[in-house]
């Protein structure tokens, strides 16, 4: 079975080939079947490889399938399976492929069906791809494979103004990490000729090189790999300054919201932190940072998602402040406490998404949650299922993103470092509220949208609503492989990962012991916390309140209010500070660089061309002797150079 | 019988090369510059033979020969376009020859 793991991100790929060159007669019913047999047989053949590897005793798996020579460069196209991307694997395949179900039922009435899947099955091919190859280059090629398949899925709807400006948007913004990235790679090979994780991660170990950057300073090549990496995952995974293409990109189909931009692809920064582990913890200034950034992306995004009142809006910053928590854990050392939240966010975000992408399939499009209201009526399991959902991330316990939050809150106790954790448990209360408030908007009170809407109300097909089930349960449950001490002698998960997280010098990281009274007080200052959100939540948006109650809260404080609306105006602060200067840098290339000097090097050629044959073609009499003469002049030229020259 | 010197003989040739090549600048009838023509190519001969008795060897007069088969053929194909041309244009006058310019 593990023989055939290659087969894993290629079926995906053969899915979207088949769908994409040859689907254009398939009646939709092939369509849909190839679409989601695919991933699938993706899902099974990954399950399978799952249990056999978890059956084996070895800590890791390799399959190379070729190896890519050009010159010294040797790079094998080959394929890891270690606990760290058996977890990615299980999520990926599990989660995309309810994601396709649903899809099946959401994107029904569109146009562009069966583009959509072969959209989506590469995807998938690119993500698995990713995460199951055994070195950077590959992880590259699916990195920039889930880039072009997200700009793709972002301008879907791309008879519309705004989808393609915003898949162009998340295109560039993810291009400036990715340069980053391969700097980073460049600067790994460079130094041991090879790319390979179990090749060059214990190397780095072993020989801490130096870089040196002229005029800047030099650093530890740890930390300049480290830093180049982290600024790669800014752009994937949508951190402060790169995190302005995420909320853009909702313009797509709302099951690609939640399958690559909330389940999969915007983790896969995390994953290389994760992945990349042995060099973080040599760069501790690094991590820091990445702490640092991780914590304030987390209560930034927040802030916004406070006010927005657009549904899919809400929950792409909650995205962007979940991941900000995840750099967050693995920023600390806590690696484990990272993919894990990674799992749990990957559950009940995609559970989330689904959810509003069901309320917005029975809204006919509207995504304004002033519009809507008392939606428990008409569509119950999409209500238990979305508030399923909004009380996992939240962080009620016994749900799935309590356990992960805990564990990073305590990850950043046990270090000591008090801010960092204050700010995360700020943005977890932070969290509980505007999720509530969207829960209490959409589902609870009276309906406020027009009667032709409230005529249209309906709960969604099975399809669509099979998988909000299945996820939901995954929103609960999936948070109890990796219990609490308080709770467990063993954190499953944790042990899980051991293999993975390397320990220099024999020391694990970041497991700094603390006593289970600080442990059962930290703990329940979290949970307070939480329902203080939740009830804050509840008596501005609960009962039949709408959006009035909330409104007079953010007329008390108006320019605050404003500030968060228009997001702290950071796309208008970007636009100004580096759009423009680039446009007009830009314009300047193309007006006076490209059309004055090259352009008109080029015509002057012509010119002077044009000119010689106007002023030459007066020699041209037709008069022989006049040639005879020339010939004659010529020849006397000729040997008076032979002869003196 | 002492030798005619050499430089009497490329002298000579120097003339008529002149000679001839004056008058293909000069003439107007086709038929004279193909005669200047005719008178240029054997300067050229002279100059060869003369050079090939003085040197003793017989590349230049073979080379003599082949310029005269040359010659032969460059007349008869060049009559052949006057009279072509005649018979056209009543003239060969070539300075009425002048349809192919600018």
């Amino acid at each position: 079975m593990l023989q055939l793991l290659w087969l894993i991100p290629i079926l995906p790929f053969l899915g979207a080939a088949i769908n994409g060159v040859l689907g254009k007669k398939f009646p939709k019913p092939l369509v849909t079947a190839v679409a989601l047999g695919a991933p699938f047989l993706s899902l099974l053949l990954a399950l399978g490889c799952l249990w056999e590897f978890s059956q084996g005793s070895q800590d890791s798996f390799e399959l190379t399938k070729y190896m890519w020579t050009t010159g010294d460069l040797s790079i094998p196209v080959a394929f890891l399976l270690d606990h760290l991307s058996a977890v990615m694997l299980f999520i990926i395949t599990f989660v995309g492929f309810l994601i396709h179900v649903y899809s099946v039922g959401y994107m029904a009435h569109e146009e562009g069906y069966r583009r959509y899947f072969a959209y989506l099955n590469l995807f998938m091919c690119a993500m698995l791809l990713l995460v199951l190859g055994n070195n950077y280059l590959v992880m590259f090629v699916g990195w920039e494979g889930v880039g072009l398949c997200s700009y793709l899925l972002i301008g879907f709807y791309y008879d519309q103004p705004f989808p393609p400006y915003a898949g162009k948007k998340a295109f560039i913004v993810n291009r400036i990490g990715d340069f980053a990235f391969l700097v980073g790679m460049f600067a790994l090979f460079a130094n041991f000729g090879s790319l390979t994780y179990q090749d060059v991660l214990p190397k780095i170990v072993a020989n801490p090189g130096l870089v040196t950057i002229p005029y800047v300073g030099s650093f530890s090549l740890a930390s300049f790999v480290a830093l180049c990496f982290f600024i790669g995952a800014m752009g994937k995974s949508a951190q402060i300054p790169l995190y302005v293409w995420l909320p853009d990109a909702m313009a797509g189909p709302t099951p690609v919201s939640a399958l690559i931009h909330a389940a999969t692809m915007v983790t896969a920064g995390v994953y290389m932190v994760v992945r990349s582990n042995a060099i973080y913890q040599l760069a501790p200034g690094v991590s820091l940072f990445v702490a640092v950034i991780g914590a304030l992306t987390a209560i930034f995004a927040a802030t916004i998602g406070i006010a927005q009142t657009d549904i899919k809006k809400v929950l792409a910053y909650s995205t962007v402040s979940q991941l900000g928590y995840m750099f967050l854990a693995a920023g600390l050392g806590a690696y484990s406490a990272a993919l894990f939240h990674v799992m749990t966010h990957a559950f009940f975000k995609a559970l989330l998404f689904l959810g509003s992408g069901s309320v917005i399939h029975a809204m006919s499009g509207d995504q304004d949650m002033d519009h809507m209201g008392g939606l428990k009526k008409w569509m119950p399991i999409t209500r238990w299922t979305y508030l399923i959902g909004t009380l996992a991330i939240a962080g009620i316990p016994g749900f799935a993103g309590f356990f992960s939050k805990d564990e990073i809150l305590h990850a950043a106790a046990a270090n000591g470092q008090w801010i960092l954790w204050a700010v995360g448990l700020i943005t977890a209360g932070m969290t509980a509220f505007y999720m509530f408030r969207s829960y209490y908007l959409t589902f609870e009170g009276e309906f406020r949208g027009t009667h032709e809407q409230e005529h249209h109300l309906h709960e969604s097909p099975p399809s669509m609503t099979i998988p909000l089930c299945i996820l939901a349960v995954g929103a609960v449950v999936s948070g109890w492989v990796g219990l609490p001490k308080l709770v467990s002698a063993v954190n499953h998960f944790h042990h899980w990962l051991e293999p993975v997280i390397a320990s220099p010098g024999g020391v694990s990281p970041a497991e700094h012991e603390m006593g289970s009274g600080a442990e059962a007080g930290l703990i329940a200052i979290a949970v307070l916390v939480a329902v203080a959100g939740w009830l804050a939540a509840r008596s501005a948006y609960g009962g039949n309140k709408g959006l009035a109650t909330g409104n007079a809260w953010a007329a008390r404080i108006p320019v605050l209010h404003r500030l968060l609306l228009n997001k702290w105006y950071v796309d208008e602060i970007y636009d100004v500070l580096i759009v423009r200067p680039l446009a007009a840098l830009s314009r300047f290339f193309w007006k006076a660089i490209d059309t004055f000097v090259i352009d008109g090097a080029i015509n002057a050629g012509a010119f002077l061309t044009e000119l010689t044959g106007d002023v030459g073609r007066f020699t041209t009499t037709g008069n022989v002797r006049n040639y005879a003469l020339y010939f004659f002049l010529g020849v006397i030229l000729l040997f008076w150079w032979v002869a003196f020259g | 019988m002492s030798a005619v010197p050499i430089s009497w003989y490329l002298l000579l040739s120097a003339v008529l090369f002149g000679i001839g090549a004056i008058g293909a600048l000069t003439r107007r009838n086709g038929i004279s510059i193909f005669l200047s023509v005719e008178l240029m190519l054997n300067a050229a001969n002279l100059t060869l033979v003369a050079y090939a008795r003085q040197l003793g060897s017989h590349t230049g007069q073979v080379i003599v020969f082949f310029v005269m088969a040359v010659a032969a053929a460059e007349a008869a194909v060049g009559l052949a376009l006057f009279i072509a041309v005649f018979r056209q244009r009543h003239t060969i006058d070539v300075n009425r020859m002048n349809l192919m310019r600018w």
